[in-house]
């Protein structure tokens, strides 16, 4: 005979406002089964989970039903009183008098009545509950970051330095991401890539680390703790181990002119190449795709000027698996090109940039070597116009969204332009000034104030191109909407951040949720920014949503300890609401006929092929089994199943059956 | 959806809202209609200034978009929507300020000509089914007392056999100004 | 093959060459293009400025008519009446109330189904593949190719072409051997309907149009619009007086410039009635038309 307790509990005034209490207490104590029948102003309290405890040894409960809020706020609660009291937890179960009851309806007869027949409902599946005990799987200590940008960099390095092995992927042939080609950063204006280069050589030497750059991931297989990933190790056509960077070979390549990536095509580089200086690793690769040897066969002149025979002309791509427990995903952003606008010429004029390429031109080490100067005729531009907002918060060009950065690098823009030429005039056309970051809202002053930028409210309807001028048309809506023209000798766009390329093929390979802009998808937006809704995959910086360095370090740092709390356990505990496919005594086996419909329907790729074998090694059946480490109890499969194979512990079918046959019995 | 609106539903941004489904509430002022219309200078309120009154439901500055030139100014060249990043239908909300300022007569005294030339158009077609530009001419001369207006393009206007001093009209003349009776000549 | 043509008023009166000149080009190619049955006039600006209904209305009519007369597809080479019938044609699809109030007002049967064209779509779809074979001159000059606002605005109404700078009327022009110019005023207004009330507001606009065209080397202007065409050519003398200067840069239809290319005598395209000359200089072509 089963022995539940029930407790009502009054949520202070949140249930009891408009349901009796009292009285689906008094009316559960009559229900078969219930030795115990209470109810209390604050059941989650001390004082509550101690009436639970209590109960439980004084009654012999051998269940127990909480009437109160959902149990998404607190079975957790309850089910660790009950564990704590000596009872198996899953033996309690929570009804919810709350939100679905007490918080949805006025305070009349019905309402109480419906509390009572959801407590008379839990009450008989919980008679059917079956003490569960948790999943153990074990935990592989070694993470993979996917992005060597500054987000990258500092996951990597925080959780390599808990201790535990880091695997970094980078697709580009050198880390460093957008961060190492920005000139300065705000709001201190140090050089991006002084600061930057020592983590990266962190990375490279690191004895917790393994880099792979000119890298891809393939696939992603696994759950939490245990993942395999294939990792597409591109070929560089060179033997990593007997390269030493001496970069003769980049110096004799006779392609020089291909566009250069990194200069956001503002200057060349040979088809044998290192991307920057200070690259790491400081390899170069071949550019397959622009190679006279690998376009038409001839050539070979880095093979032969090599010292060390380090060319490799025939390396395959490379396919490694390794097996990891976590994954950091780093992946960043990308900025809109000028093409992207039609008022502002479509990208024909030479002279009008996005704000990464005056990055690149503001650069000690970009194609002007520091000196501001215009992309067409390398003239010194007396005039720069600035304008923010080109593509973001603009839903007639399909971006809503605030791309958050571009008000301070603009400021920066103008005032390292300002710096480098004192006699020249910078406008920046804006809607608003988004400057909320410590000490940011002073550097914008500054930029105004003490360098002379001259803000201009308004936005820019066309720019056009006249005599190695631009004519640039804004309007000043603080002087009455008043029509500005100004010419320009140069025009930087402030261009929306979008996600990186190949983001949304990423996010399905990692079996990660991404929205309509493919930035990856946070589990919370307030209080889970880090975690994906896959267990095990955590975000770190742009490929999120845009940011700046500070977001993108602290945001790393904070993917770093989830991952090190993952692995600060051998072993890692799931739910044990898992769905299993029965087995019983040969020659059946299992009511399971091998129709393998449900592994298709499986959102999370749970269920496997068991092939049932005779002590010869035969082959007698194959099987549905679903795995308990990837299963998360959905029920799809158990719904499927055409011979009714598979039931769902903790919900099973005889458990629903009896709460909706105890709710249709009054 | 809930039937609420957020204007008022006797304020102008209000029965815009409800008669063209265009939203004041969208624009954020960014002035780049105003940036790229090619009369702003011209006008008393360029339009980016024309949205904020509206947003404003204040009846004074109502009734001073109802009496402003800008509205006669716009040439309804489309520039301002085609540019406009919340896709704001300005042109659409020109038109119906417009037929309000002339149905409330308070068109701006500088307007005068531009409504007098509209309603010279308007005539010809009324009475011809089409446009005669002679009749066109006369008729706006007669309304602006301007007669030496173009007086000098008639000798060659004429040699190159582009003045048709009898008007072109159609059959279905009566149909026409059925059409007018039962709009812009309704009682 | 009959293709439907709604002409509009202008292309009846002030700008008849630009009639003149579509028919000669469509008969040169064997197109007949039958005018609707007892057109009205589409109300233009002056509609839509006083009144909506009345606005909706007369194209309503006008598009009645045509699909009276059988017609599937209408030739509107008047960017304004395109315009007109095009929007009105759209709104009434999307609102079936108003579609019954206006077939209501205009006491006929409405559908709204009729395919419309503006010049350039009809040069695209039934010339252009034939042009090459018909080159009798090519018009190698170089041309500055103005399309004004009506044609690519408002582009989610009317879908054509690219909303700034557009190329169809460009490779149309490249088709018959012209060197079309990249320049900045192509979608700029040219003054519209203020040519009456506010002359010196178009004297300055389309200065501004002419000038940037003649500065980058334009030796003619190439439209498809009677009112672009009026401000540009008609209104010369206030366009000089806005920028002090005499300019002397002609402006030619596309259907003329298509014309002469295809060995079209001038007299038959209208350039004679030009009010600035349309003197092309050197190459073969003899368009030595002046108007005393």
């Amino acid at each position: 005979m089963a022995r539940i307790g029930v407790f009502v509990c009054h949520c202070g005034e949140n249930i009891s406002a408009t349901v009796d209490c009292e009285k689906v207490a008094s009316v559960a104590s009559g229900f078969p089964g219930v030795a115990y029948s209470t109810s209390y102003k604050y059941m989650c309290s001390d004082p509550g989970q101690n009436l639970v405890k209590d109960a439980i040894k004084e009654y012999k409960l051998d269940g127990v039903v909480v009437a109160a809020c959902s149990p998404r706020m607190h079975e957790p609660t309850f089910r660790r009183a009950t564990a704590e009291a000596g009872l198996n937890p899953y033996l309690c179960e929570m009804a919810n008098l709350r939100e679905h009851c007490s918080w949805v309806h006025d305070k009349v007869e019905a309402t109480t009545n419906k509390a009572i027949d959801t407590v008379r409902t839990l009450v008989e599946k919980v008679k059917r509950n079956t003490p569960l005990h948790p999943i153990r799987v074990p935990v592989t200590k070694t993470a993979l970051v996917i992005g060597g940008g500054v987000a990258g960099i500092q996951a990597a390095l925080d959780i390599a330095n808990t201790g535990h092995k880091v695997i970094m992927v980078e697709r580009d042939p050198s880390i460093g991401g957008h961060m190492s080609q920005l000139s300065e950063t705000f709001p201190t204006l140090d050089c991006s890539q002084c600061i930057l280069t020592p983590r990266m050589v962190e990375i490279a030497q690191h004895p917790n680390i393994t880099l792979y750059t000119y890298a891809e991931i393939e696939s992603l297989e696994g759950f939490i703790g245990n993942f395999k990933v294939k990792i597409r190790k591109k070929s560089k056509s060179i033997d990593e181990k007997a390269c030493t960077g001496c970069g003769l070979c980049s110096t004799k390549c006779p392609t020089k002119k291909i566009s250069s990536e990194f200069e956001q095509h503002l200057g060349k580089r040979p088809a044998i190449y290192v991307p920057f200086p200070q690259a790491v690793p400081n390899k170069p690769v071949i550019d397959k795709e622009n190679c006279t040897y690998y376009l038409k066969g001839k050539c070979r002149i880095c093979e032969k000027v090599c010292p060390t025979k380090a060319i490799r002309f025939d390396q395959p791509d490379e396919i490694l698996e390794v097996e990891i427990g976590a994954v950091v995903v780093a992946t960043g952003f990308d900025v809109k090109e000028t093409d992207f606008f039609p008022e502002y010429g479509y990208g024909k004029y030479k002279d009008v940039i996005t704000g990464l390429q005056f990055e690149r031109i503001a650069s000690a080490s970009g194609p002007t070597q520091g000196m501001i100067r215009r992309p067409s005729d390398g003239e010194i531009p007396k005039t720069v116009v600035f304008i923010k907002c080109a593509g973001s918060r603009d839903p007639a060009k399909g971006i809503e969204y605030c791309s958050k950065i571009c008000c301070m690098y603009t400021a920066k823009h103008a005032m390292l332009y300002k710096h480098k030429v004192h006699d020249g005039n910078a406008f920046v056309f804006y809607m608003d000034i988004r400057a909320g970051g410590k000490n940011y809202e002073e550097f914008v002053r500054r930029a105004i104030t003490e360098d002379g930028a001259q803000y201009i409210r308004g936005r820019v309807s066309k720019v056009y191109e006249k005599n190695g001028k631009l004519i640039v048309s804004g309007a000043d809506t603080l002087l009455g909407s008043m029509p500005v023209e100004i010419e320009a000798d140069l025009v930087v766009l402030a261009t929306a951040s979008v996600a990186s390329k190949g983001a949304e093929e990423l996010a399905q390979k990692l079996h990660i949720s991404y929205d309509s802009y493919k930035f990856f998808s946070e589990a919370h937006p307030k209080l889970k920014p880090v975690e994906t809704n896959t267990g095990g995959i955590f975000l770190a910086g742009a490929c999120q949503a845009p940011k700046d360095i500070p977001e993108s370090v602290a945001m790393a740092s904070g993917a770093a300890v989830k991952v090190a709390v993952l692995f600060s356990n051998d072993e890692l505990t799931r739910e044990p609401i898992v769905a299993e496919v029965n087995r019983i005594a040969p020659p059946m086996y299992s009511t399971c006929v091998g129709c393998f419909m449900c592994q298709p329907v499986c959102p999370y790729q749970a269920i496997e092929r068991e092939q049932i074998k005779d002590r010869s090694g035969n082959l007698i059946k194959e099987l549905a089994r679903i795995n308990p480490g990837l299963c998360q109890g959905c029920g799809t499969c158990v719904a499927l199943c055409r011979s009714k194979s598979i039931d769902l512990h903790g919900y099973t079918n005889n458990q629903v059956l009896a709460e909706v046959v105890a709710l249709l019995n009054d | 959806m809930s039937g609420i609106s957020i204007y008022k539903s006797n304020s102008l941004a209000g029965q815009i809202h409800h008669d063209l489904e265009v939203s004041a509430a969208k624009c954020y002022q960014c002035g780049k209609c105003s940036a790229g219309c090619p009369v702003a200078t011209e006008m008393d309120y360029p339009p980016s200034m024309v949205l904020r009154m509206l947003q404003t439901e204040n009846p004074v500055l109502e009734e001073k978009l109802l009496r402003s030139y800008s509205i006669w100014m716009c040439v309804t060249c489309e520039m301002c929507y085609g540019r406009c990043p919340m896709e704001i239908d300005i042109p659409k909300v020109m038109d119906y300020l417009r037929e309000k300022s002339l149905k409330e007569n308070k068109v701006n005294p500088k307007a005068k000509n531009i409504v007098k030339f509209h309603k010279a158009f308007l005539d010809s077609v009324n009475y011809t089914g089409r446009l005669s530009e002679v009749g066109l001419i006369a008729d706006y001369k007669l309304r602006t007392f301007n007669v030496v207006q173009d007086v000098n393009l008639v000798p060659s206007m004429l040699a190159k056999g582009k003045l048709h001093f009898i008007p072109e009209m159609i059959k279905d003349r009566l149909k026409i100004s059925k059409i007018f009776k039962k709009t812009l000549h309704k009682k | 093959m009959k293709i439907g043509l709604y002409p509009g008023c202008s292309l009846k009166g002030s700008s008849r060459e630009y009639n003149e000149s579509v028919n000669a080009l469509a008969n040169a190619f064997d197109i007949t293009l039958e005018e609707v049955p007892d057109w009205n006039c589409c109300g233009a600006t002056a509609a839509h400025n006083l009144n909506h209904e009345l606005s909706l209305s007369l194209p309503a009519r006008i598009l009645a008519l045509a699909e009276q007369a059988g017609m599937e597809m209408l030739v509107i080479p008047c960017a304004a009446c395109y315009s007109r019938l095009t929007i009105v044609q759209y709104e009434l699809n999307q609102d079936e109330e108003l579609k019954k109030k206006v077939s209501e007002i205009i006491e006929m049967p409405y559908l709204g189904n009729i395919k419309i064209l503006n010049v350039i779509q009809f040069i695209q779809q039934f010339i252009l593949e034939k042009l090459p074979a018909k080159i009798k001159q090519p018009f190698n000059y170089k041309v500055a190719c103005y399309y004004g606002c009506l044609l690519v605005r408002p582009h989610g109404i009317l879908k054509f072409d690219r909303p700034e700078d557009p190329l169809t009327m460009d490779e149309a022009m490249k088709a018959v051997g012209a060197d079309s110019i990249d320049w900045a005023f192509k979608v700029e207004c040219c003054g519209a309907g203020m040519s009456v009330a506010r002359t010196d507001v178009v004297g300055k606009l389309s200065g501004s149009i002419m000038k940037d065209a003649v500065d980058r080397g334009a030796e003619a202007i190439i439209v498809a619009c009677p009112m672009c065409h009026s401000n540009l050519d008609m209104r010369r003398p206030d366009i000089n007086k806005a920028l002090s200067e005499k300019i002397t840069t002609p402006v030619l239809y596309i259907t003329q410039a298509l014309g002469l290319a295809v060995g079209i005598d001038p007299k038959t395209l209208g350039l004679h009635r030009h009010f600035v000359p349309v003197n092309l200089p050197k190459k073969e072509i003899q368009t030595q038309m002046e108007v005393k």
